[in-house]
């Protein structure tokens, strides 16, 4: 057995300028070398027992983090510490202490039940052949699967798929788990339960690493937040204080028709427009306007969106989303 | 609960090597499972072998060939044991990577290639399906005698020839995992290894310098082993050749797993992007 217990205040998770970098080729006839730096001096703590949320765009390198601290990467520079342990020089001592949940269809055997996908895993994790069966009903009956674990997985649905990569995360009861975005294309209903087990095993104990994309998800249920963009933090705290950065803003949202591209940029161009986000629901295009408090925005709003249809304009407090966007368009 | 009061009841006891056994059974059991219910996989083990066994034996019944049919059911059930174990380690493990199982394969405790190497062997158990249909065919079709001298040592070096071929199959995974169209190497591999085991055509039929590598294949061995149990012969000799065999591929197998898992966590090849 291992000695994973962590010295006294020492964090769970210790990241100190992480850098990652990825090497590739383009062309086909001249081929060029490229290197992308997908994690840029990461920094982070997160102490024993916290939920912390690790939110970002796509490619902003929070799945290279969450790898990196599962060994499944080794960084290019910096320190990687889970438990007190090092990623690079004990691996192998990592891997008992942490469960990896990832989101997605893949990552479980379709021709295999639910039941040998676990009995597979709980062997390589090389859990007591007496109390496999034991565990293994507990976390079925944890992610809500029990009485279908004899069935195969590929007649599963997303959410409960989803639910079985829980389940397997979960089999030798880590003390720390990574969350990578786990309720991503599961249902309401589905996405609702694993938050629900997300907050029960972070009321328990665990030490969870989360990223999402959904902000409400980040709001409700992390201690703490950190916003990554293009592979750096750009922001760390509680939700409320992440918040508190843009509650100097005024905010305006607008539904609206065919809105064309050059007034989305006259808008931008306004000198007291701090962001402008845009999101396409149905045939309605929704338009997020961010600007420093106190504009009076509406009138000049609609003004530049004269022969547009606008069926709302409403002014409204700034929410975590806000100081997401705020985060991520800056700079 | 505290940060580490992790519920340590649930692991077993004892070093980690301990595990080791069930750990590859386990991989050997559901990779066996799975690939069995793999119609490619079942394709590839059955109706290659019967075409080249038919082709053998048809022209051993025209007078070309003076050796028993037995003989070319034999060499016909080997090849498909080949090639499930170099398109089955290629494409298992591609799979793998295709179905995300890469990545957790890796991440769990045990060392990579006591995961690997159950998935090899799995992968060459397959292979048995070839055996057991070419003899059949043989029997059915071409009325084929299907006497075997030395049943206990034919089913002996059946078993390992196949440890054997799941051993080789752990040195070639090893590539597999490090480079993510390493698969498209398992096609290159699978006929000059039929030529150079005398699996096609006698050994002495070949030139000198190929003798050389047939020695260190498996196959090779395996084939005059169970040839020899099952027509007449000492198995014995051939059979602790694959066994020395084994042993080396085994000793391969753990140091390029060991360097190729720490290349593919350098390189990111274990994920499917």
């Amino acid at each position: 057995m291992s000695t994973a217990r962590p010295l006294s205040g020492e964090p769970a998770i210790d990241v100190a300028d992480l850098r990652r970098t990825y090497r590739t080729t383009t062309g086909t006839l001249r081929r060029h070398r490229l290197e992308i730096e997908a994690v840029r001096g990461v920094t982070l703590r997160v102490e024993p027992g916290e939920l912390f949320g690790l939110l970002g765009p796509n490619g902003a390198g929070k799945t290279t983090i969450i790898r990196v601290l599962c060994t499944l990467l080794l960084p290019t520079s910096g320190q990687v510490r889970v438990l007190g342990m090092d990623v690079v020089e004990r691996p192998r001592d990592v891997r008992r202490q942490i469960g990896y949940v990832f989101g997605g269809d893949r990552g479980l055997y379709d021709r295999l039940s639910a039941l040998d996908n676990l009995r597979y895993f709980a062997d390589l994790y090389a859990l007591e052949p007496r109390m496999q069966r034991k565990r293994i009903n507990e976390v079925l009956d944890l992610v809500g699967l029990q009485g279908r674990g004899t069935e195969r997985v590929e007649g599963f649905s997303r959410g409960m798929r989803q639910r079985l990569h829980l389940a397997r995360g979960l089999l030798h009861d880590p003390p720390v788990l990574f969350f990578d975005e786990p309720t991503i294309g599961v249902d309401p209903v589905g996405a609702r339960e694993v938050r629900q087990v997300v907050a029960d095993l972070a009321r328990a104990g665990k030490t969870i690493l989360l990223t999402t994309h959904y902000m409400f998800e980040a709001d409700s249920l992390c201690d703490r937040i950190a916003v990554i963009a293009q592979g750096q933090i750009v922001a760390e705290g509680t939700p409320q204080q992440l918040k508190a950065g843009v509650t100097a803003r005024t905010v305006v949202e607008i539904e609206a028709y065919g809105v064309p591209e050059q007034t989305v940029a006259r808008i931008r161009e306004l000198p007291e427009v701090e962001a402008v986000t845009i999101e396409v629901r149905d045939q309605a295009q929704l338009l997020t306007v961010q600007a420093s408090e106190g504009s009076q925005l509406t009138g000049r709003l609609l003004q530049l969106l004269e022969g547009v249809r606008v069926e709302r304009i409403a002014a409204r407090e700034p929410t975590l989303e806000d100081a997401y966007v705020a985060l991520v368009t800056a700079g | 609960m505290s940060l580490v009061q992790f519920n340590r009841t649930l692991y077993r006891s004892g070093p980690a090597a301990l595990s080791w056994p069930r750990q590859v059974r386990a991989g050997w059991w559901y990779q066996l499972k799975m690939q069995a219910q793999s119609g490619f996989v079942v394709m590839v083990s059955l109706v290659q072998p019967l075409i080249f066994a038919s082709i053998a034996m048809a022209d051993q019944q025209a007078g070309n060939r003076t050796l028993p049919l037995l003989y070319y059911a034999l060499g016909a059930g080997i090849m498909g044991i080949w090639s499930t174990v170099v398109f089955g380690c290629g494409g298992a493990l591609s799979w793998q990577r295709h179905q995300g199982m890469l990545e957790p394969l890796v991440m769990v405790p045990a060392p990579l290639v006591v995961v690997l190497l159950g998935i090899t062997l799995g992968t060459a158990s397959v292979g048995l399906y070839s055996m057991g249909a070419t003899l059949l065919w043989g029997w059915l079709v071409f009325g084929a005698h299907i006497h075997l001298v030395d049943p206990l040592a034919f089913v002996l070096a059946a078993v390992v020839m196949i440890v054997a071929l799941g051993l080789l199959g752990l040195v070639m995974g090893s590539s597999f995992v490090l480079y993510r169209n390493a698969d498209a190497l398992s096609n290159a591999l699978e006929y000059p290894v039929w030529l150079v085991c005398g699996l096609v055509v006698p050994l002495s039929l070949l030139p000198g310098w190929t003798h050389y590598l047939a020695y260190i294949l498996a196959p090779t061995w395996g084939i005059e082993s169970m040839r020899s149990a099952a027509l007449g012969g000492d198995p014995w000799v051939a059979m602790l050749w694959c066994v020395v065999a084994s042993l080396v591929y085994l000793g391969l197998g753990i140091v390029l797993v060991g360097n190729v898992e720490r290349l593919a966590r350098a390189h990111a090849t274990l994920n499917f992007q």
